[in-house]
């Protein structure tokens, strides 16, 4: 019996047992359905006993299923012959490939060594045996939960409060699963980039201004010697990025403020929606609109007034980029706008301010540390997007403030870095975990300074 | 003060065996025909015109998004230095006339507001009155206390700096202190005017609402509902103000409590329905009220 056939079962009793616990509680409260003779509402009966019923089961069945492969395979390889088990774990490990391929086809290679097919056959009825012990166990755990939750069901009996606290402990798991997630996240990229800084010097990392990460694989091969000097790529994040934000936080600011303070309903029911188009157009549209229109317009227009601009440039991926962050400017900060109470504009309003003095002098202040989050939400975008910038600003990591040449940023190159065939432990592999790394900690540090800004200008309304 | 006295007792509910109570009640079941006898009426029961008045308001008509009409011909003068307490029903359109006087009613969207509308003389609602110039003139504080999220000291003195009043820095000052003084409020806030002003308690924001109204120096202060957020305390301190205010300003006041109403004004108009009913001094009103709709209304009769 497999596992999707026994979660199947599963849910079919636990749905009867919700309608059995739900029964007993009316039954053993002898009718007297009144509020004080049951202590919960019938149905915290019927979930506590789906809860005693899945509860277990499902953690059983989870453990089991996580670990009775490790064991099968650790059975089957001590009861291999001595000579394999003597040779080293690489041999094993290749052995204990074939067995465990032909014991999940189900079906045994003729041609295959004896020795292997031997241990096909335990390893097959070995997992036969382990399916049997699961199923068995599992069901056993649920009948019991239902055994257990059926006679605890008792007319002062508090139900509800041990349903609402399994509901909490299930919000809680929810909570930590993104946590988890981040702090896994943080450490695998942590404890790369620790090995990454055993072949290259933090110091010539972070402080270094050349970036050619090309290094020999092989001793005979014709390649660079590899330099990790990170600056350049940070600056060209920086430069695109800047440009971007300049191009999308006073438009975004500006619409915003249109939108929520003068444009009629009827514009408003347009525009709104018009500009979060904008958010849903895929960054490769973006990208191609970059590179293929953009960036000619761009350079067309620079050698008409005299300037040499690269085909790829920094302001022609920076402006597509501020483009493509307006909506999420506009959009949150048209919805912190429209949380300032009217009450604010009405008392500004019976001053006898206009509306230009209200909104810079009361609304802007009030609703600063919305701004400030959408602020920090574009600038994010703008960090992190690679699309753009690999097709319209190009790959060469110039160190340069003039947005007319070419530059890279640090996503691009990690894309660079880990496409195509990599070997895992050369320091060119490695670098975009310290890129990553550092990137995450330069983006850490711009929110906490935006909260502390943010604590100490905001005007803050009841 | 005995009108006070008066409505505390007519408030102890409709078992009174006078014969020409019950008469009213009975009265008082048919309002169609009485809403049918407003909307012919020419002009409100009592007293509601003045010689040379603050406001001149006639036939005004006040509509929400075409639709709903919220006024019906409302005609009333609001003298200079009095106070005027408008009562009646919720939704009975007072605050909605209130928020005529001084065109906040521009604010809402759909809202179209017809009639003449004179204050000395000028018309409100001329196409050349900017209502940014008309409500420095016209103050407004309003049911809930709104200081903005800025210091004591910048909301006060936030309408003299956005009209331009003073020249420097010390100027400002004697402005912001005069105006929390006038309020009653400079005591209580003087070691702290950089505090915000969000910190206060409910009664002394009011107070701050006030002082930054007057900051202005405005010739009307509108006040819609000033206390129906505040405890008795705190009420008493704003009626006491209230009663000082009054000698240099215009105070229009919306109040839902006529103890409020008889305590603080000169004369009192009553709204139903959109109508305005009665108007007349205060006493009168509720001692001696004209209309069979008001006396149901200060004597509790109406649920």
């Amino acid at each position: 019996m497999n596992t999707s056939i026994i979660l199947l079962l599963l849910l079919v009793l636990a749905a009867f047992s919700y309608f059995f616990g739900r029964k007993r509680a009316l039954a053993v409260s002898n009718g007297n359905r009144g509020v004080n003779k049951l202590h919960s509402l019938p149905g915290y009966y019927g979930h506590l006993v789906v809860v005693w019923c899945l509860l277990p089961s499902l953690i059983a069945l989870m453990l089991w299923s996580f670990f009775s492969p490790t064991f099968i395979s650790q059975n089957v390889i001590s009861s291999l012959p001595t000579e394999i088990q003597s040779t080293d774990t690489t041999n094993v490990n290749l052995f204990m490939n074939r067995v465990e391929s032909m014991a999940k086809a189900g079906v045994i290679d003729e041609t295959a060594e004896p020795a292997q097919q031997e241990a096909a056959r335990r390893y097959i009825e070995l997992q036969h045996n382990s399916n049997i012990i699961k199923a068995v166990l599992v069901f056993a755990l649920a009948g019991l939960g239902i055994f257990w939750a059926f006679r605890k069901i008792a007319p002062n009996f508090r139900a509800r409060n041990q349903v609402e606290k399994v509901i909490v402990g299930l919000m809680i798991l929810c909570a930590s699963i993104a946590i988890v997630t981040t702090l896994g996240i943080v450490l695998s990229v942590l404890f790369e980039s620790l090995r990454f800084f055993q072949a290259v010097p933090i110091t010539e990392f972070l402080f270094g201004t050349h970036w050619s990460p090309q290094t020999a694989i092989r001793n005979d091969q014709v390649g660079g010697s590899g330099s990790f000097g990170a600056i350049p790529l940070f600056a060209g994040t920086l430069l695109i990025s800047v440009i971007a934000l300049a191009i999308a936080v006073p438009v975004g600011l500006m619409s915003a403020i249109y939108l929520s303070e003068y444009a009629s309903k009827r514009v408003r029911a347009w525009v709104k929606p018009a500009l979060e188009v904008l958010a849903g157009i895929p960054t490769v549209v973006y990208g191609f609109f970059a590179a293929l229109t953009v960036a000619p317009f761009i350079r067309t227009l620079g050698e008409s007034i005299g300037l040499t601009v690269a085909s790829e440039s920094a302001l022609a991926a920076g402006l597509v980029m501020g483009v493509m962050i307006i909506p999420f400017m506009s959009s949150l900060s048209d919805d912190v706008i429209n949380a300032v109470p009217q009450a604010m504009r009405d008392g500004s309003y019976g001053m006898g301010a206009t509306r230009s003095e209200t909104i810079k002098q009361v609304i802007l202040p009030a609703a600063l540390p919305g701004i400030v989050g959408a602020f920090l939400l574009a600038a994010s975008r703008a960090i992190g997007e690679t699309m753009i910038v690999v097709m319209a600003a190009g790959l060469s990591a110039n160190l340069t403030a003039n947005p007319l040449e070419a530059v890279t940023t640090v996503t691009v190159q990690i894309v660079t870095l880990l496409t195509g065939d990599q070997e895992f432990d050369s320091p060119k592999t490695l670098a975009a975990f310290a890129l990553g790394l550092t990137l995450f900690v330069l983006t850490l540090i711009l929110n906490i300074l935006a909260l502390r800004i943010v604590r100490k200008y905001r005007e803050q309304y009841e | 003060m005995n009108t006070l006295a008066l409505t505390n007792n007519t408030m102890t509910l409709p078992t009174s065996k006078d014969p020409s109570a019950a008469n009213s009640k009975d009265q008082a079941v048919d309002i169609q025909a009485i809403v049918e006898e407003l909307k012919h009426a020419t002009q409100p029961v009592g007293v509601p015109f003045l010689d040379d008045p603050k406001f001149y308001t006639r036939d005004v008509d006040v509509f929400y998004n075409q639709a709903k009409q919220a006024i019906f011909g409302v005609d009333l003068d609001i003298g200079k230095n009095e106070v005027i307490a408008m009562i009646g029903p919720s939704g009975c359109g007072k605050s909605t006339f209130l928020r005529c006087l001084n065109r906040m009613n521009d604010t809402i969207d759909g809202c179209k507001v017809t009639g003449q509308l004179l204050l000395d003389g000028e018309d409100i609602y001329a196409k050349e009155q900017d209502p940014v110039l008309l409500r420095a003139r016209v103050g407004m504080v309003f049911q809930k206390p709104n200081p903005f999220p800025k210091s004591i000291y910048d909301n006060v003195a936030y309408g003299p700096r956005i009209h331009g009043l003073t020249a420097n820095r010390s100027e400002l000052d004697d402005i912001v202190e005069d105006s929390l003084k006038k309020a009653g409020l400079f005591n209580e806030v003087k070691d702290r005017l950089q505090a915000p002003g969000t910190g206060l308690s409910g009664g002394q924001q009011q107070r701050l609402c006030i002082a930054r109204a007057i900051a202005v120096s405005p010739e009307v202060i509108l006040m819609d509902e000033p206390t129906s957020a505040l405890d008795p305390i705190a009420t008493a301190t704003i009626e006491e103000l209230i009663d000082e205010l009054r000698q240099s300003f215009t105070i229009c006041i919306v109040t839902h409590s006529m103890q409020q109403a008889a305590r603080i004004s000169q004369r009192t108009a009553y709204f139903h329905l959109g109508y305005l009913v009665e108007v007349n001094k205060t006493n009168t009103v509720f001692t001696n009220p004209q209309h069979r709709l008001t006396e149901n209304y200060i004597t509790g009769r109406f649920g």
